[in-house]
């Protein structure tokens, strides 16, 4: 007998599925559920609690760490509705998205040349800003006039703009050095 | 003993009996166990009243041992069998060892860890771990008079898989139950969190004999969740001793020392540096063997200048941490000192200035960390709802395995939440392909030279076919004490195959029982009592949490045959029990866990619905 896995993973934090959540909410249902089934509860449980507990928890963390970041909460919604977001296979993206990649990427490039801490952190803003005006756009087109294509196609780019966080992490940990 | 009670026929006693729990720290200079004891953790002394044991196993011709204070003070008698900071060694090679400096050892290189050759024979870092721990064990079974349920034992969060599980090993073998393997900074966080009952977002800095970690967490009402972790596991206040040492030795031309007059020289250039925390100027002198008397003076502001560069390695971890938990210095609320070596003022400096606040001291830096243990054990233990207590702690080295050209692929990216779980699917790249070697590595960085290797399996019977059509799914499952196994699949054939990782660094469980063995005094049947013991309390254990279980949940949650099958079970276990041959009760405990397996999903699913839909869980079970 498997746990009650069946429900998807807003179900187990008892959340509407939908983009636009309260992460309030989610950190509180996310604790209760742990101080439920970690397994600390059970240290000294049967073999068939142990084992059952530890698959609860790692069922929990892996929701919990779906629904809190916006990317993957989309991406995961996505998959509920049967659509594949093409990440490694569909690069096709609005030129004037490329090109302000190109700009970032060059200007990551030169910061790391000159050890330019300030000029990444300029970057990383930019960045962070444009994620933002995603994920409200993500927010209309997942929850209020749903359009998954268009969805799928936001969250490639989010998961362009996560990669090149990335190299700008890596960047300033190598200045760290 | 206690439990054994239940064996009575008729009633079962009453299911809160306090189990005797403790936490060990176990450290790199000193070691120590604690305990709660009415609510109160409090560390358990020793005979003379002591709180640390040093950390130090000394070996004799005739086998012997000692362990603690003794074995220090003599320490220079007989260097090359007197091991010292011996936890620097746990899970690591010859190659990793050469980095800490000069040592009296002698080193051989063993797979996976490093043996060292004393004159009482060969011994790995694992045994010398467990003579230390068999100490605390004894110890605390002594003042607390009874057998323990288990114990909690701290590592450092910077300790990656080898290192743990050489640590759990070490346990296993001073014959002590591992409740849980506890992160360091965590223990300390649990100490000072339930000490002050502080919220907020708070940094603990641990720097301890060798190792350092620093790890980031968020306090709200009892949970305490770990958002990152970082650090240096071969980077601790030896290496302060190891900087006055060198810089002695350097400076008036001790080239040739022998062993015991290097010892001296370390144990001098140690208390030197303890004497420069209050002392703007100290004086440390040896009279060496053949004659000459050295002495070093030494300011303040010339050791923290011979030492600056330790202290700068100190804060790219914590840089690290700060980013992966998507932090910056100002949203940090408090931070926790931890540790002896933090207590040197340049320390205390550098981490004041980093984060723009004076740190908090109001605790033991030495024994916090075994408080908190404590606590932890005692909820685990069982003599408290755990509830109370939420740890969601993180891994922290990212693990991965092997893929073409010797580039390490991520499988569980670092300060993921444990437990946890993530599978990747793999094909092979020949026709008619059988097996596929898999290397289980740990680390951050991209080429799997530069990783730790943890594991190499191979998955064999896969049926022949295309390149690129079997389907192979790796699964990594690391556990709440922050272990790994990995298992393998070619998913269209259900071939199967998975490891625990540990063979390359710990030892094996035909290893653990020989030594086991030896290492006890008595007889056979003393062993055999001893297993019988084990599983009978075991047994007395299941039983009393399953008549506990049924009388909350027994009727909603079963129907009258499966409640009758499970009785069944409880008897024949019974039976078993009041027999002699502990092989029988461990077959009828496993198979009476498996029967009840059903039941205890089922009453799992309950208290998350419960807890869910915010209904007291009292209500609804007593557990």
């Amino acid at each position: 007998m498997t746990p009650d896995f069946d429900q998807d993973h807003f179900k187990m934090f008892g959340l509407p599925v939908r983009f636009g959540i309260d992460v309030t909410q989610l950190d509180q249902a996310y604790r209760k559920v742990q101080a439920e089934v970690h397994p600390d509860r059970y240290s000294v449980g049967s073999g068939a609690e142990k084992r059952l507990s530890m698959q609860w928890a790692t069922r929990a963390n892996e929701a919990y760490q779906t629904l809190k970041k916006p990317v993957a909460r989309a991406r995961y919604l996505l998959a509920l509705a049967g659509i594949d977001t093409q990440e490694e296979t569909n690069t096709a993206m609005p030129p004037q998205f490329l090109v302000q990649q190109m700009t970032w990427r060059e200007l990551v490039t030169e910061a790391r040349g000159q050890r330019d801490v300030g000029g990444l952190d300029a970057v990383a803003g930019e960045l962070r800003t444009l994620e933002r005006a995603l994920h409200l756009e993500l927010a209309r087109s997942l929850d209020d006039s749903p359009d998954h294509g268009h969805a799928a196609g936001l969250v490639r780019k989010l998961r362009f703009l996560e990669k090149l966080a990335e190299e700008i992490r890596a960047a300033q940990e190598s200045m760290e050095h | 003993m206690a439990l054994l009670q239940i064996f009575e026929p008729g009633e079962s006693t009453a299911p809160h009996q306090h189990r005797l729990a403790v936490g060990i720290d176990l450290g790199t200079t000193n070691s120590l166990v604690a305990t709660v004891r009415s609510g109160i953790a409090e560390v358990l002394p020793d005979r003379e009243g002591f709180p640390l044991l040093p950390s130090v196993v000394r070996y004799f011709p005739d086998g012997a041992v000692q362990v603690g204070r003794l074995a220090r003070l003599s320490q220079s008698d007989d260097p090359e069998n007197t091991i010292i900071s011996i936890k620097r060694f746990m899970g690591r090679g010859v190659a990793d060892v050469a980095r800490y400096g000069a040592m009296p050892y002698q080193l051989e290189d063993a797979p996976g860890m490093v043996r060292l050759r004393t004159c009482a024979g060969v011994k790995s870092p694992v045994q010398i771990s467990a003579e230390i721990l068999k100490l605390l064990r004894m110890q605390a079974e002594e003042s607390l008079a009874g057998e323990l349920v288990g114990a909690v034992i701290t590592v450092p969060a910077y300790f990656d898989d080898a290192q743990r599980q050489a640590t759990k090993d070490a346990a296993r073998l001073a014959g002590i139950n591992v409740l849980r393997l506890l992160n360091e900074p965590t223990a300390a966080a649990i100490a000072y969190g339930l000490d002050n009952c502080s919220e907020g977002t708070f940094a603990v800095f641990d720097l301890g004999g060798g190792t350092f970690d620093v790890s980031i967490l968020r306090l709200t009402r009892g949970v305490f969740e770990v958002l990152a972790t970082s650090g240096d596991s071969g980077l601790g206040g030896d290496d302060f001793d190891q900087a006055i040492l060198s810089h002695w030795r350097q400076s008036q031309g001790i080239a040739s020392a022998n062993q015991k007059d290097m010892r001296r020289l370390l144990m001098e250039s140690r208390a030197l540096k303890e004497r420069l925390t209050a002392a703007t100027e100290a004086i440390a002198a040896v009279d060496l063997s053949y004659g000459q008397h050295v002495s070093l003076g030494l300011s303040q502001g010339e050791f923290w200048d011979m030492t600056a560069p330790l202290v700068q390695r100190m804060l790219a971890p914590v840089r690290r941490a700060l980013r992966d938990a998507d932090l910056a210095v100002d949203d940090v609320d408090g931070v926790v000192m931890v540790g002896g070596a933090t207590r040197m003022p340049h320390v205390q400096k550098a981490v004041a200035d980093f984060f723009g606040k004076t740190p908090l001291n109001n605790l033991d830096p030495d024994k916090v960390v075994a408080l908190g243990a404590a606590i932890q054990a005692n909820i685990l233990a069982g003599n408290r709802r755990a509830d109370e207590l939420l740890l969601l702690d993180v891994i922290p080295l990212s693990l991965g395995l092997e893929t073409m050209g010797g580039l390490a692929e991520r499988v569980i990216p670092r300060n993921s939440t444990i437990p946890v779980a993530r599978a990747q699917e793999f094909t092979t790249f020949k026709d008619g392909q059988t097996a596929m070697a898999i290397h289980v590595v740990q680390g951050e960085r991209e080429l799997v030279s530069d990783c730790r290797s943890l594991a190499r399996f191979e998955l064999r019977g896969i049926p022949p076919m295309a390149a690129g059509a079997a389907r192979i799914r790796v699964t990594y499952q690391v556990d709440a004490d922050g272990l790994l196994s990995v298992a393998a699949e070619e998913t269209l054939s259900g071939v199967h195959s998975s490891i625990e990782v540990k063979p390359s660094y710990g030892l094996s469980d035909d290893e653990v029982a020989a030594m086991l063995q030896a290492g006890f005094q008595h007889a056979e049947s003393d062993l055999a009592a001893r297993a019988l013991a084990e599983q009978r309390t075991d047994a007395a254990r299941l039983i009393e949490a399953l008549r506990s279980a049924l009388r909350a949940d027994g009727d909603e949650l079963m129907t009258r045959d499966e409640i009758l099958e499970v009785e069944s079970g409880i008897s024949r276990l019974e039976d078993a029990a009041s027999g002699g041959d502990h092989h029988v009760i461990r077959t009828r405990i496993d198979e009476l866990s498996q029967a009840t397996e059903l039941f205890a999903a089922r009453r799992m699913n309950k208290s998350v619905a419960a807890a869910l839909t915010g209904r007291k869980l009292e209500e609804l079970s007593n557990l």
